[in-house]
């Protein structure tokens, strides 16, 4: 079952941060087809944010195909985001530790990990479209 | 179903007009924000919504009737006032006991569980627990009733951040179980974008802003461009607020259809930028020379 958590300050709508975190969780295999989204109750008591920012939120994962409503009995995921790359995200997960820790030893701060990983990411993309 | 109605509400205390010409329409099932300067008439407001004061002209009606009208009326309005007055020489248990023999659909599990999750002591002397549990008490008592419309006046104030987050978190379950239509009074702009999916603002008495917060964020845009005079904008793009620079012109406009104009460019707005625009004082609106109101 996933946790949901709102931050006031991201700027991001409620119900647009609820749905980031399932493709999120969907992506990372933390959810699997067939699991069951907490209730609205459970949600609305574990952060404190009105009933319908959640209705709201799984009738958008709904529209999107990645999850369906069963009446009476929730909401269930109906698709899963990871596909088959998710058995190579254990060795990736290692690759990335191992290069993050050169980093830190390299003397870089977080600041300057995530600005360096950004660019590198943003160049390799542009790569692939030229 | 509407849950509160004003139309031409007003409210004087001897020469001076709390509030003046005000129209609300709550839908049922909303959890309001009711916000607005220190002074600006939210009390007067919920005061006259549960009764407990009489309009000096126009009409304002809570669940279809009048606030007060009989006591079935007052069995589905619950109210808790700012100071959350309870009655210092009874206990906590006491409380309780009176919430069940006054209420004619009391929630005993709802009440009972609640007072003990908070840790409230059940021999204790209302009058002699914090401030913080007082507050709590009285929300307790007034939810304990499972009223259809709750009004509350600055329900958190008084509570540290971790109580005020248990609080919302109570408040929001009891709404997912039995969505009652809340209407809550609150400075604190994060707690209302959290919570509330209608927004009333009020500002000198007057009801500036009335509707439900996706439409009023998706209607209000924040345009940046080179300074230019803003009664060149078309007539459906109403002026909120605008502020110059030699070179720039900001402009905060009300308006459903889309901003063609190339020179601007064109930003959403937040719920706590669209509050302040409409607590600040304004120009009169340039067609009619009335205040800028939205109600949607």
């Amino acid at each position: 079952m996933i946790e949901f958590h709102i931050d006031p300050r991201s700027g991001v709508a409620p119900y647009r941060q609820l749905v980031q975190q399932v493709r999120q969780a969907l992506r990372l295999g933390l959810l699997r087809e067939g699991d069951q989204l907490p209730t609205v109750k459970d949600v609305v008591a574990q952060v404190a944010i009105n009933p319908n920012t959640v209705l709201k939120a799984y009738r958008e994962l709904e529209h999107e195909g990645l999850a369906a409503g069963r009446p009476g009995l929730g909401t269930f995921v109906t698709r899963s985001l990871a596909g088959s790359s998710l058995a190579a995200h254990k060795g990736l997960r290692t690759d990335l530790a191992r290069w993050l820790t050169k980093a830190r030893r390299a003397g870089l701060d977080d600041d300057s990990i995530a600005a360096l990983f950004e660019s590198t990411f943003r160049d390799s993309v542009n790569e692939d479209i030229a | 179903m509407i849950a509160i109605t004003a139309e031409n509400l007003g409210k004087r205390y001897g020469q001076r007009w709390a509030l003046r010409h005000c129209a609300l329409s709550v839908p049922a099932g909303r959890v309001v924000g009711l916000v607005g300067a220190n002074g600006a008439g939210k009390t007067t407001l919920l005061h006259l919504g549960v009764g407990l004061l009489d309009a000096t002209e126009g009409s304002i009606t809570a669940l279809g009737d009048r606030p007060g009208a009989d006591t079935d009326q007052l069995a589905r309005v619950g109210f808790v006032a700012q100071d959350a007055p309870v009655y210092p020489t009874l206990t906590v248990a006491d409380h309780l006991r009176l919430g069940q023999r006054l209420n004619r659909h009391w929630d005993r599990d709802l009440a009972a569980g609640r007072i003990e999750r908070l840790g409230l002591p059940l021999g204790q002397r209302a009058g002699k627990v914090s401030g913080g549990q007082r507050a709590q008490l009285a929300l307790t008592i007034a939810m304990g009733k499972r009223p259809e419309l709750l009004l509350l006046d600055e329900p958190v104030s008084s509570l540290d951040p971790l109580a005020r987050r248990e609080f919302l978190q109570d408040l929001m379950e009891v709404v997912a179980e039995y969505g009652p239509t809340v209407v809550l009074s609150s400075h604190l702009l994060s707690d209302v974008e959290r919570v509330c999916d209608h927004l009333i603002v009020l500002a000198d008495g007057h009801v500036r802003l009335d509707g439900a917060v996706d439409e009023l964020l998706s209607t209000h845009k924040l345009l940046t461009g080179p300074r230019r005079a803003t009664s060149s904008l078309p007539r459906d793009q109403r002026v909120i607020r605008v502020s110059h620079t030699d070179r720039q012109t900001t402009v905060l406009v009300h308006t459903t259809k889309p901003i063609l104009d190339p020179r601007w460019s064109v930003s959403d707005i937040g719920l706590e930028e669209l509050v302040l625009a409409y607590m600040s004082p304004t120009p009169r609106d340039r067609q009619t020379g009335e205040l800028a109101a939205v109600h949607s």
